[in-house]
């Protein structure tokens, strides 16, 4: 017990004398927290439309100024050949075409049928889909309104009609930083523990400092357990840190109780920083140790499901994400902060991250060599 | 000359002797192309839904089944009461819950109008909203079918077509944008190393106090990453073409002079920071911390930065990655030319040398 306090005592001393990392490992998770939340936003609006209107009606008009009163679609030109509007796409002004064919206000009138033709920039296919999909709507909308203009309707519609209504859960006002703040904080919160985790004894080896510390009657679960403390410590203040920042600056506080956000991130710091003590204890230089967690961090990172949903990925993809204790804190931290769900719901992730905890701490105690 | 270029072999032989290093640095692009690649994708497949059914009649088991039947939507589970819903939820594997009313097939059959309620969990807005859309869609498609027979007058069809992507494939917006990135981080990451390590090891004093120019020093240490990072930018074309299908349709030669470019950005961005920091730690936590979130999110491959709130639409225009990704979207992808991107060209010209000349005045020729 004493040798591990002695051990404590130096790994302190160390982080905070270095006054540059300490000043980046507080500084940069914050000022990310405050910036980044507000850049994730996938909504599809704000989609810019070239018309080509080669009917010069009434109609065409009305149907133009319906869309754009819409909200999602913003004129950006109106002309009046094809090749003009591809041209537009190419430059990246304009991410939609509506074509709007000669004799379109007669056709409909005298044929009863008139076709519209959009050609949308299908590079981002969500964005094109959902902007496809958002502009049939309109034009539905205003064909019932044509309708209603010229023929008297009986009491019940012939247009068969299912009204749907839809309601957002937990997040009426699909808020985005709600859902990005706390994803984005348990990212910071991994990569500033796995990466210090994963310098520190690659550092003492590429310094020399490891020797001293292998003559001594250290054990070796002592040296790591030494060496996981203060990193955990850190990982749990720069948490408390992005809480008070969502809490005051983006008015997020969990609808869960604190208790069972610190009881997980107690264990999957562990978890993290084993990790990267194990990278510590397999390679022999900081930049291999950085690049090797950088490697997995972003790997991890991105396939979490903070950014994009797991159950869109293909299997083998979700059998990775399986092993990633990011998607299990992410998972977590959204029940917690946004659903409330108690101790008892999130078990399971427990259980599991406690698993990889024990395991790749276990690993690094065995893999770590007092003799070179 | 020559001097130069034994300086040019010193920094050859300090990346080829460690194995490791060369290693991950080789291998890291191509297993982030391949996983991402496949992987990362923003369209929602295969979502775990529910479905309240209280109607439980033929019309209502028929929408259900259309719904179930399509790519975007598993029907997982059956639920009898309103209550169940927030449970189902809370546990956090169902996304979405349909529910329809008592009297839907009659409503329908009879009055023409029938409601259906769409329950999301908007805990991930961005899936919920893509979720709601998709389901209104089939609804409506399933409407237009049943009142196909009914041939309506007036009516305006419509025609889509989808450009540069017509199956909608993921990959197309995410390999230029994982190209930037793994050439970002890698290069700023490398260059930012190589150079604190020697102030770190002491071995800097050395190359000081050597006849060659600092200027000469630095070049030196830029040229092995550059050959590196080239390797890096053929396998990640050719495993975008020949694994992904994600076509190059543009000039080759143009795509490949655009990433030489970018990558002396990078390389330039990661001189400077080495001349400002003294150690390794610190120098790797800002091109990595630092660097990492930024380009994922403000790069505009992740996020639409239309979307953005004014101030980080300005900020975002300082990060290179953002410029890249629009040149290389256009060149590999649309087939545009050297015409409609040399704006972004000349904003990273204009980048890298205002970073090399920065990184070259803060060049200490003396150590503290």
């Amino acid at each position: 017990m004493r040798t591990l306090r002695f051990l404590l005592q130096k790994e302190f001393r160390q982080i905070f004398r270095d006054a540059a990392i300490i000043r980046i490992i507080f500084m940069m998770p914050a000022v990310q927290l405050i910036l980044l939340p507000l850049a994730a936003d996938y909504e599809v609006k704000n989609i810019q439309m070239t018309v080509i209107d080669l009917d010069h009606s009434d109609y065409s008009q009305k149907l133009t100024n319906k869309i754009t009163s819409s909200g999602y679609f913003k004129l950006s030109q109106y002309t009046g050949s094809y090749n003009a509007a591809l041209k537009n796409i190419e430059k990246d002004q304009s991410d939609l075409i509506l074509q709007i064919p000669a004799k379109f206000e007669k056709n409909l009138v005298r044929e009863n049928e008139s076709t519209l033709f959009i050609a949308v920039n299908a590079i981002n296919g969500v964005k094109a889909n959902l902007g496809a999909a958002y502009l049939q709507g309109i034009i539905r909308n205003y064909n019932s309104e044509v309708r209603l203009k010229w023929i008297q309707l009986p009491r019940f519609s012939p247009e068969l009609n299912i009204e749907t209504a839809s309601s957002n859960w937990f997040n009426p006002h699909m808020n985005y930083q709600l859902f990005m703040v706390p994803g984005i904080l348990v990212v910071l919160v991994t990569m500033v523990g796995s990466f210090l985790a994963s310098l520190n004894i690659v550092r003492e080896k590429e310094i020399g400092t490891i020797e001293q510390i292998n003559v001594t009657p250290v054990h070796k679960y002592q040296f790591i357990i030494g060496k996981l403390i203060p990193f955990w410590v850190l990982g749990l203040l720069i948490m408390t840190i992005g809480f008070l920042i969502a809490r005051f600056i983006y008015g997020i506080s969990p609808t869960g109780s604190f208790l069972t956000i610190y009881a997980f991130a107690g264990v999957y710091l562990l978890a993290v920083l084993g990790l990267g003590l194990l990278i510590s204890t397999f390679t022999t230089t900081q930049q291999q140790a950085m690049l090797l967690s950088f490697f997995l961090m972003m790997v991890f990172i991105l396939l979490s499901g903070l950014y994009t949903s797991i159950d869109s990925m293909p299997e083998w993809a979700q059998w990775i994400t399986r092993f990633n204790p990011v998607t299990y804190f992410i998972e977590v931290m959204r029940m917690v902060v946004l659903k409330g769900s108690n101790l008892a719901d999130i078990k399971y992730h427990i259980f599991i991250v406690l698993g990889f905890a024990v395991f790749l701490n276990g690993w690094a105690i065995i893999s770590y060599r007092k003799r070179s | 000359m020559k001097q130069f270029a034994s300086f040019v072999k010193k920094e050859f032989h300090h990346i080829l002797r460690d194995r490791r290093t060369m290693f991950i640095l080789l291998f890291m692009p191509i297993a982030q192309i391949i996983i991402f690649g496949f992987a990362l994708t923003n369209e929602v497949k295969n979502s775990r839904i529910a479905v309240l059914d209280n109607a439980k009649d033929a019309d209502a088991a028929s929408l259900i089944t259309q719904i179930g039947k399509s790519n975007y939507f598993n029907i997982e589970q059956v639920l009898y009461t309103q209550r169940d819903i927030e449970k189902i939820f809370q546990k956090g594997k169902i996304k979405m819950v349909i529910v329809l009313p008592q009297n839907f097939g009659n409503d329908l059959q009879h009055f023409n109008h029938a409601q259906v309620q769409l329950i999301a969990d908007a805990s991930d807005p961005n899936v919920a909203s893509t979720l709601t859309n998709y389901a209104s869609a089939i609804i409506v498609d399933y409407q237009n079918r049943v009142t196909n027979d009914r041939k309506l007058p007036y009516t305006i069809n419509t025609e889509v077509r989808m450009l540069y992507n017509p199956q909608g494939k993921g990959a197309y917006s995410f390999v230029p944008g994982v190209m930037a990135m793994v050439l970002m981080l890698v290069c700023t990451m490398m260059t930012a190393i190589t150079v604190v390590r020697e102030k770190e090891m002491g071995t800097m004093e050395v190359m000081l106090v050597s006849p060659v120019r600092p200027l000469k020093i630095i070049i030196a240490k830029a040229i092995p990453y550059l050959l590196l990072s080239m390797v890096n930018v053929a396998s990640i074309l050719l495993l975008s073409v020949f694994v992904l299908d994600v076509p190059i349709n543009g000039s080759l030669t143009l795509l490949i002079a655009e990433s030489i470019l970018f990558t002396l950005t990078c390389l330039a961005f990661g001189l400077l920071i080495s001349t400002v920091t003294d150690s390794q730690q610190t120098a790797m936590f800002i091109s990595l911390t630092g660097m990492f979130l930024p380009t994922v999110m403000l790069s505009g491959f992740m996020f639409p930065i239309e979307n953005m709130p004014l101030a980080l639409q300005i900020i975002s225009n300082i990060v290179p990655a953002k410029w890249f990704y629009i040149i290389v979207k256009n060149v590999m992808i649309k087939g545009t030319g050297f015409t409609i991107v040399w704006k972004e060209t000349l904003i990273l010209v204009v980048m890298l040398f205002a970073l090399l000349g920065l990184a070259i005045k803060k060049f200490k020729i003396r150590l503290a």
